[in-house]
């Protein structure tokens, strides 16, 4: 294990880390600015984090030992994740132990958690977030898995830093297959990560809620890591999003440091961009009815299932 | 010059006609167009018998001995059904079922739906084959919606989108057809779809393509024969649009669309070297044979009875050029012929039958011998001839089939046979009350016109006794051809 | 798939785009819609068969992608428009199937036609010849949006791009079929057409709509009366 290599790992998961919240913020005040609203402040989501972890913890009387538990494991997966994703580098330590597929059961494991957590007190906000949150779960995880093999077929391999590698190296051109992924991908991250149209983050309609209304009943400590790992979900999500589909930028190879340093401020980049446009996103589309959610994952999955035939078909 | 004349002559009509359709004189005007074609057909099969294989117009079109004598059966069923269709329009006419500028529409369809089937039959281009069956199929979806009735809107829709899809598999069978001629025969020059230029080189055409090209062909034409399952069409559009329409789909359209699928097996079986096309043929022929006789029991409607039966003959046709052979392939050209003339005459006498009583419901027909001795032996004497009842040419036809299916298919013979028998106790007991049941209607003052019907049946007749001699060398040159030699 | 040229990439593109669209058309509940969907079908043949007549040189393919625009582009969307205006046609019932169902019914069918075109495609020496699947699956699942539904404007845009999907077989199996055929085929899609907005008229006299349930009468065992009908008022009306 070159130092090189261990200063990437350590690199990506402090700015996983530290980004998180701040990609959430970014995201939210680009909401608000295109809403017309005064927007909050970029830090807001530090703000909460700190204010709650100086907070006691309430817990129900009925809580389990799993209901505590359950925040560090989801942070912990969640860490673990952004560990595993190439975001600058593609040289890691830790990737030897996961591939693409065990990434998306390590978000698979996440899940259950949060979902076993919110039944856990038995209280009725959290029985229907669960519900929702595994029918969402259990449409969009095919769906990202067959993103990931259209990557995979093309790169031959499943490894998502020899994924990442492949397709930066590629010579440029239209690639039809990748185009459909793509968006596919990007639907499966506004569904997973409690986006409109299948979720608004911002609101408490008990209707409409399927994030928000699991981490109902945790408080302080346990709720500012719920939401650290919200946060950081979604910024491993467009991580892989990069590593699938903007890889370039990414420290290729065994890397020099200085490749590595001009990754930081492209990764910076594209995650402003991208924040730009999943708020426009937001913006311009409504919410579905949660009866919709099905349909709207069902066009993923063909989405993906078709430019997987089409890049057998076509060789694109 | 009597091709251009064939194929010219019923597109002046139309285009007349669809001018002064509507005029009194109009279907007079209508009879006198397809006597033309008729003298026309009559005058090119005397140039084929005489002086062989015409080819006309850079190759695009040509008759041969297989195309030709469908050439003047076409046109002398064309010729017949005007003149029948004269007194019956004017009849629906003063029944107001149609308006008279609806005639129009009629007479002018009539003759465009007339030159499709002669393009059709005469084209040497398997694309412009295609061309000319869909367009046979769009210029009688109006007609068969001519009274504008619920039930005939809806036939028309499922006879334009059954047809219309079907067909639509038979273009892609088409292009398959193209896919691999072009590679033997070349791009340039157009020859690559000319059945002339196919059938030289067929052995050469590559099989698998030639294969699945087969079944999108089968099952696109086969829609327009009217084989099961594909079969729901045709007893709709039957039973709904105006007689003379009954007629010519039931006796002229099928017959064409068949042509169509024996052109496409000839070439198939030349490249792929194996039994394939002639066992889907036999398998769907004795399907639509089988199907169509049982279902014969649940009609109430007496041109639905004879809509299915129409299925079941073109199942008989299907399954003796699927057995393949000199005899079977005779005998398959023969069953054609008098079907087509047996069953436009019985369309004839079930248009005036149902027209008399007012209603098309086989139960509201009633002793039609006494009402008119004319039109209850007409009918009769059709339904013994479509039954396969001796002396007629039908009986002929289904005989020499039948023995060839003993002798190279038995396991099919028995399931024929019994399909047969259904179907004769079906028709046979449907049409006797109607014939000869008691009835309290008053005879008709004056006998119906009824020559076409006659004439028919008299072919049909002489056809069973005796099939002159220059009609028997010529179906064995047809049938020689379709054996691929 | 390195080193292909641009040209076969947009060709690709293309065909690509024409499956999405094939897709578009069986989610797609608007009619007005489907209309749209079916013009930009369109587009993208004459741009695959333009992009095909530089590519190859051959002078018939610019006729027949000229014959495409004219047709495709602009007479049959303009002329389908028209109808759906003056028929009031704007929405389909809901489908026969759930969205996600259809999707899913959709897949199976695309996976079907890669594998009946296979044959096909390793015979072809066409540069296109990997879109041949492609086309296949547009024409099944144009059949596909014709069974899922209910009224007779979308039965009608599925039939027309099925015609459009075996435009495209032919395109790219062969560059195109003798051009007298392709005059034939344009002229028998042009007179549906047309036979079909007089089609609609008389569907729409009769029953005040142009839902297909109304056209479920004619059953096998049909009992409905055959009598003749009355003389009725709307004889005399000519379309």
């Amino acid at each position: 294990m070159k130092p090189i290599e261990i200063l990437t790992q350590a690199l990506e998961l402090l700015a996983a880390l530290a980004a998180a919240p701040l990609f959430l913020g970014w995201v939210n005040q680009c909401r608000a600015w295109l809403q017309n609203r005064r927007a909050p402040s970029i830090w807001l989501p530090y703000r909460g984090i700190r204010k709650l972890f100086h907070k006691d913890a309430v817990i129900a009387a009925n809580a389990s030992p799993f209901f505590r538990l359950a925040p560090y494991v989801v942070f912990g997966a969640m860490v673990v994740a952004a560990g595993i994703i190439p975001s600058m580098g593609t040289r890691l330590p830790f990737t030897v132990a996961a591939d693409a597929i065990a990434l998306v059961g390590l978000l698979a494991t996440a899940r259950v958690f949060l979902s076993l957590a919110a039944v856990d007190i038995g209280t009725a906000f959290g029985t229907l977030g669960a519900r929702r949150e595994m029918m969402v779960g259990f449409l969009a995880e095919p769906a990202l898995l067959m993103v990931i093999f259209v990557a995979s077929i093309i790169s031959a391999t499943t490894a998502l830093p020899a994924i990442a590698e492949s397709l930066a190296t590629h010579r440029l051109g239209l690639y039809p297959s990748l185009a459909f992924t793509a968006i596919a991908f990007t639907l499966i991250l506004l569904a997973e990560n409690a986006r409109l149209p299948i979720d608004n983050p911002a609101t408490h309609l008990e209707l409409t809620m399927i994030h928000e209304a699991m981490v109902l009943e945790y408080s302080a400590r346990h709720l500012a890591l719920m939401e650290w790992a919200a946060a950081l979900k979604l910024f491993n999500y467009a991580c892989i999003g990069f590593a699938l589909f903007l890889p370039w930028g990414i420290s290729i190879g065994t890397g020099s440091p200085l490749s590595l340093l001009a990754s930081i401020p492209l990764l910076g980049a594209k995650l402003t961009v991208t924040g730009a446009a999943l708020a426009f996103i937001e913006t311009i589309s409504a919410k579905l009815r949660v009866f919709r959610a099905p349909e709207f994952l069902a066009i993923a999955f063909m989405l993906a299932v078709l430019g997987l035939l089409v890049h057998l078909l076509l060789g694109a | 010059m009597t091709f251009l004349l064939l194929l010219s002559t019923p597109v002046c009509g139309a285009l007349l006609l669809g001018v002064f359709g509507a005029r009194r004189w109009a279907a007079h005007l209508n009879v006198g167009v397809s006597l033309i074609t008729f003298i026309a057909a009559c005058a090119l099969t005397t140039q084929v018998v005489n002086s062989g294989p015409l080819l006309a117009a850079h190759e695009q079109f040509f008759v041969d001995s297989f195309n030709v004598f469908l050439v003047t059966l076409t046109a002398f069923v064309g010729l017949t059904t005007s003149i029948f269709s004269r007194p019956y329009m004017r009849v629906e006419m003063t029944h107001g079922r149609v308006a008279p500028t609806r005639l129009r529409l009629y007479h002018s369809m009539y003759q465009l739906f007339m030159a499709t089937m002669l393009v059709a039959l005469t084209t040497n281009n398997m694309g412009l084959l295609w061309v000319s069956m869909e367009a046979a199929t769009l210029s009688t979806v109006l007609l068969v919606t001519l009274y504008r009735t619920p039930a005939s809107l809806e036939a028309g829709w499922k006879y334009f989108i059954l047809c219309g899809v079907g067909i639509a598999q038979a273009l892609f069978g088409t292009i398959l057809l193209y896919f691999a001629a072009e590679k033997v025969l070349g791009a340039a020059g157009g020859t690559a779809l000319l059945w002339t230029h196919l059938n030289a080189v067929k052995g050469h055409l590559e099989p698998t393509v030639l294969g699945l090209a087969f079944v999108f062909l089968f099952v696109g034409y086969g829609t327009k024969v009217g084989l099961a399952p594909l079969h729901n069409w045709l007893p709709d559009a039957h039973a709904e649009g105006p007689t003379p329409i009954s007629a010519v789909l039931s006796g002229l359209l099928l017959n064409v669309a068949i042509y169509a699928v024996v052109r496409c097996k000839v070439l198939v079986e030349g490249s792929l070297h194996s039994q394939l096309p002639s066992q889907i043929l036999m398998c769907f022929g004795l399907l639509s044979v089988v199907l169509a006789a049982f279902l014969l029991w649940r009609q109430r409607d007496i041109k639905r009875l004879f809509a299915y039966s129409s299925i079941e003959h073109m199942g008989i046709i299907t399954f003796a050029f699927g057995m393949g052979g000199p005899v079977a392939n005779f005998a398959a050209l023969l069953h054609m012929t008098v079907h087509s003339l047996t069953k436009s005459a019985i369309f004839f006498t079930v248009g005036h039958a149902a027209q008399k009583a007012g209603s098309q419901l086989m139960e509201d027909i009633r002793g039609l011998i006494t009402l008119s001795p004319t039109i209850g032996w007409g009918l009769m004497m059709g339904s013994l001839a479509i039954l396969g009842m001796p002396p007629f040419g039908v009986f002929a036809s289904e005989f020499l089939i039948l023995t060839t299916a003993m002798r190279e298919q038995p396991w099919a013979t028995p399931v024929l046979l019994a399909a047969l028998g259904v179907a004769f106790a079906a028709i046979f007991g449907r049409v006797q009350p109607m014939v000869f049941g008691e009835t309290t209607a008053k005879r008709l003052p004056h006998p119906p016109a009824l020559l076409p019907v006659f004439a028919h049946l008299a072919i049909v007749l002489m056809l069973g006794l005796y099939v002159p001699p220059y009609l028997a060398d010529w179906y064995r040159a047809a049938a020689r051809l379709i054996g691929g030699e | 798939m390195t080193g292909t040229p641009l040209d076969l990439q947009l060709l690709n593109l293309c065909a690509a785009l024409l499956l999405l669209l094939s897709f578009a058309m069986l989610a797609q509940r608007r009619v007005v819609t489907l209309v749209s969907l079916l013009a930009i079908q369109g587009v993208l043949l004459f741009v695959a068969t333009l992009l095909l007549a530089w590519r190859t040189g051959e002078r018939h393919l610019y006729l027949s992608a000229a014959l495409t625009l004219a047709l495709k582009v602009l007479l049959l969307p303009w002329l389908l428009h028209r109808l759906i205006r003056r028929l009031q046609v704007y929405w389909d019932t809901e489908p026969l199937l759930n969205i996600s169902g259809t999707m899913l019914v959709g897949l199976l069918v695309v996976i079907f036609a890669f594998g009946l075109a296979q044959p096909i495609a390793a015979l072809a020496s066409t540069a296109t010849r990997s879109a041949i699947g492609i086309a296949v699956a547009v024409i099944l699942l144009s059949f596909v949006t014709m069974i899922t539904r209910r009224k007779a404007m979308s039965q009608v845009v599925g039939f027309l791009s099925m015609e459009n999907g075996l435009f495209f077989g032919a395109m790219s199996a062969t560059y195109g079929m003798p051009m007298i055929v392709e005059f034939g085929v344009a002229l028998d899609v042009l007179v549906a057409v047309l036979v079909l907005g007089v089609f609609f008229f008389q569907i729409r006299e009769q029953f005040d709509s142009l839902d297909l349930h109304h056209l479920e009468s004619l059953k096998e065992s049909s009992t409905s009366s055959k009598t003749t009908p009355p003389v009725s008022a709307q004889s005399g009306q000519e379309h």
